[in-house]
């Protein structure tokens, strides 16, 4: 497996040849996959919240189904995505196909479950803490999700992790809803794709390294938060 | 609001009766101590009357309101105090906010428990005597009618607890109706206008502190007094 | 306030996401070997400076790509599967199939050669010999256009590869690059387009084994989409772009692609 040492070179010599191209996939891909995280945690956290507090009837039926849709496959996602918005579905008048907006569509629905799911558990967790003294207080159902939202804020920044995580390892989605089009829509996992396809594994592995240190990078940013707010006990 | 009623309070958890058939009647001023062993259901009572949990059968009445009525015009510091991951201040801040009470009266009530140099400290990190004197001041400024304190000083120093003591007799003095739960003897005959013994489920006695403390009827009173063991 | 300035953020990313689409552009629905052979790469850039048309290409198969383009998601249809490309046109889908260019299919097999089919040229009875052997064929199993052609050559040979599925007979589902990575990682025959094989870096120990058949000639095709079906298609810029390929000026340009030295295609397209 001489490829992977190959790789290791290959990764180093890439990222320090500061090559445009390479530039351009990476900040393609990080903006997509942190778009749509941002876009899934507005949609997700107020839904994990909602479900987290609520007490209604059906919630283990909803709980069960959010559960569920984590796993939703990316191609299944990139799939539904692709037919609404091909120039013959129903959205095909906005355009959108093969761009980085369509991109950010299909992974916001592919990790927004994931936020809602994880945010809810989360939630509920510091609900169970604080349920009784919010309701001594008499807070409305806003001021409360609003509150557990903010001091789980750490905790939610590493949902939030766990949602680009795979949005930016996903290729599924995106290779269909993109096209994987050199400098329009070609990002790190599409590109990956292609190298392999073409047997060039080496740099597909050197990409898949440049990758791993991103998402190392955005981890250990996040990461440095978490351990601040840990020392204030705001964990 | 007042006064209290409360008739053939029972609440049970799946077997386990705590609280069995429970009557008390609260007039509408003083310093009302609540006392008994562990586990006879001081701190249940308080959540009852606060509405924070529903009985499994009887009746309270507050003044022909029922406890979730009245909730809002109350308030209870928690035998184990719960507090938001923020400052010191965020955390008077939040219920000011909440509650719809001047933002400006974060300093006093800070400076009232004594807890201004801490205010930018997260309150987490706050030791347990601190931790109990902002949920006092927490409780405060909500301007409860009614305040129940559980436990208020059980792990404070002897100069906190005065101090806690005294901003709880200001209160009374205001006309807030003090319900206020101990096993702190110092501090019941200190405090208290009348005391209600709990025991078994009911309340074995309720006596103005003046009767009580010299001449408890009931055995169980007797014995808890006398530092025995109360079962 | 968090969320209103998350929210500001999520629009402004939006909004840059749309705007990037740019006005003077086409799509490309194209098989994968003329795009993982580089062979847009080298013409593209000729034709935006010439034009200012800016060329889009997604690679899939050709069943995918034809699909792609009935979905009015290209403006340009680039495959080789004559058969299905005319019904695309028949059905009103595209104006007019132009031959664009050829090249031809390859068997590759291990060094090793277990069917011992090295050196034959015809590709029927290579096939034949490779299923008597129960050696090892990997197929791609994707309606595309090379599997297309593979599916005639077995019946041409009286096999039907597809009743020993999972057998010695593995189909991959995917497309020409994925095929040839798990063809030799499991030490299977496989047929593919020589430009893709040529310009494939993970060849490892294996070799063509049948070559020159007349039968594996490989024939594109380019088809501009209709705009009275697909009326969002630039048909403009796709006919500038259809024409350019089959002018004497792209052909040669298409002549003039070379990978490790070797022509990959050669155009075809009729004089006009
Ligand atoms: N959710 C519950 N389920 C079952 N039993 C409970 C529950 N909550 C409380 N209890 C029981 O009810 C009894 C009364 O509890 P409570 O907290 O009111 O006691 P307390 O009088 O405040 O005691 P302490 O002096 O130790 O604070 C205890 O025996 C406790 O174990
Ligand atoms: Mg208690």
């Amino acid at each position: 497996m001489h490829d992977i040492g190959d790789a290791l070179g290959l990764a180093v010599a890439l990222v320090l040849s500061g090559d445009a191209d390479l530039l351009e996939i990476v900040l393609l891909s990080l903006r997509v996959s942190l778009s749509a995280t941002v876009i899934a945690c507005l949609v997700g956290l107020p839904i994990g919240a909602l479900v987290a507090i609520g007490r209604f009837r059906g919630r283990d039926v909803v709980l069960i189904v959010m559960n569920a849709l984590m796993g939703l496959p990316p191609v299944v996602v990139g799939l539904l995505v692709y037919l609404h918005l091909s120039r013959s579905g129903p959205l095909g008048f906005l355009g959108l196909l093969y761009t980085p907006t369509a991109m950010i569509v299909a992974q916001t629905i592919l990790i927004a479950p994931i936020v809602a799911a994880l945010s809810r558990q989360v939630l509920e967790d510091l609900h169970t803490e604080y349920a009784e003294q919010f309701r001594s207080l008499c807070l409305t159902r806003l001021q409360t999700i609003r509150a557990l939202l903010w001091d789980a804020r750490y905790s939610l920044l590493t949902v939030g992790l766990a949602g680009f995580g795979r949005a930016v390892a996903e290729v599924g989605a995106v290779i269909i809803v993109g096209g994987n089009i050199d400098h329009l829509t070609r990002v790190m996992t599409t590109a990956i794709a292609l190298e392999t396809s073409k047997g060039d594994l080496a740099l597909a592995l050197a990409l898949g390294i440049v990758l791993l240190v991103i998402a190392l990078g955005v981890n250990a940013a996040v990461q440095s938060v978490r351990i601040t707010a840990a020392r204030h006990a705001y964990v | 609001m007042l006064p209290l009623t409360v008739r053939d309070l029972v609440l049970r958890f799946g077997e386990t009766t705590v609280l069995d058939g429970l009557a008390l009647d609260l007039g509408a001023i003083g310093c009302t101590m609540v006392m008994g062993p562990n586990g006879s259901g001081k701190s249940l009572l308080l959540k009852l009357l606060h509405g924070l949990i529903e009985p499994s059968a009887g009746r309270i009445d507050w003044g022909g309101h029922a406890p979730r009525e009245v909730t809002r015009r109350q308030a209870l510091v928690f035998q184990k105090p719960v507090l938001l991951r923020r400052s010191v201040a965020a955390n008077l801040d939040f219920v000011l906010k909440a509650r719809g009470k001047d933002a400006g009266r974060r300093a006093a009530l800070l400076d009232h428990v004594g807890l201004a140099h801490k205010a930018a400290q997260p309150a987490r990190l706050l030791s347990g005597g601190e931790a109990q004197r902002l949920a006092l001041a927490r409780a405060l400024a909500t301007d409860p009618e009614v305040l129940f304190l559980d436990e208020p000083t059980a792990s404070l120093d002897p100069a906190s607890v005065l101090a806690i003591e005294r901003i709880v007799s200001d209160a009374r003095a205001r006309g807030v109706r003090i319900v206020f739960v101990t096993h702190d003897m110092g501090q019941a005959r200190r405090m208290a206008d009348d005391v209600v013994f709990l025991h078994r489920g009911r309340v074995a006695e309720h006596s103005p502190a003046p009767d009580f403390f010299p001449r408890p009827r009931c055995a169980a009173a007797r014995d808890y007094l006398g530092g025995k063991i109360v079962v | 306030m968090l969320a209103r300035t998350l929210g500001t953020t999520a629009m402004a990313v939006l909004l840059a996401g749309g705007a990037l689409a740019q006005d003077q552009s086409i799509i490309v629905q194209s098989t994968t070997s003329t795009a993982n052979s580089g062979l847009y790469d080298y013409l593209l850039p000729i034709f935006e400076d010439e034009t200012g048309i800016k060329v889009n290409v997604v690679a899939v198969g050709t069943g995918q790509a034809i699909t792609n383009a009935e979905n009015c998601d290209g403006d340009v249809l680039l495959v080789h599967a004559k058969a299905a490309e005319e019904k695309f046109v028949e059905s009103g889908f595209g104006t007019e199939r132009t031959d664009l260019m050829y090249n031809d299919f390859v068997i590759v097999g291990p060094a090793d050669d277990p069917a011992g089919v090295a050196g034959m040229q015809d590709a029927q009875p290579a096939l034949s010999q490779i299923a008597e052997q129960g050696a090892l064929f990997a197929s791609r199993g994707d309606d595309s256009g090379t599997h297309k052609k593979e599916m005639a050559l077995w019946e041409d040979a009286g096999v039907d590869p597809t009743a020993a599925s999972g057998d010695w007979y593995r189909e991959t589902g995917s497309g020409m690059g994925a095929t040839l990575n798990a063809g030799i990682g499991m030490g299977a025959y496989v047929m593919t387009d020589r430009a893709t094989w040529i310009s494939f870096d993970n060849k490892q120990d294996y070799e063509i084994q049948v070559e020159g058949d007349e039968d594996l000639f490989n024939q594109y095709g380019v088809i501009p989409v209709s705009p009275e079906k697909c009326p969002s298609v630039n048909a403009e810029a796709a006919q500038s772009f259809a024409d350019w390929l089959v002018s004497e000026e792209g052909q040669s340009a298409i002549a003039g692609f070379e990978v490790a030295g070797q022509q990959l295609f050669f155009p075809n397209a009729p004089e006009n």
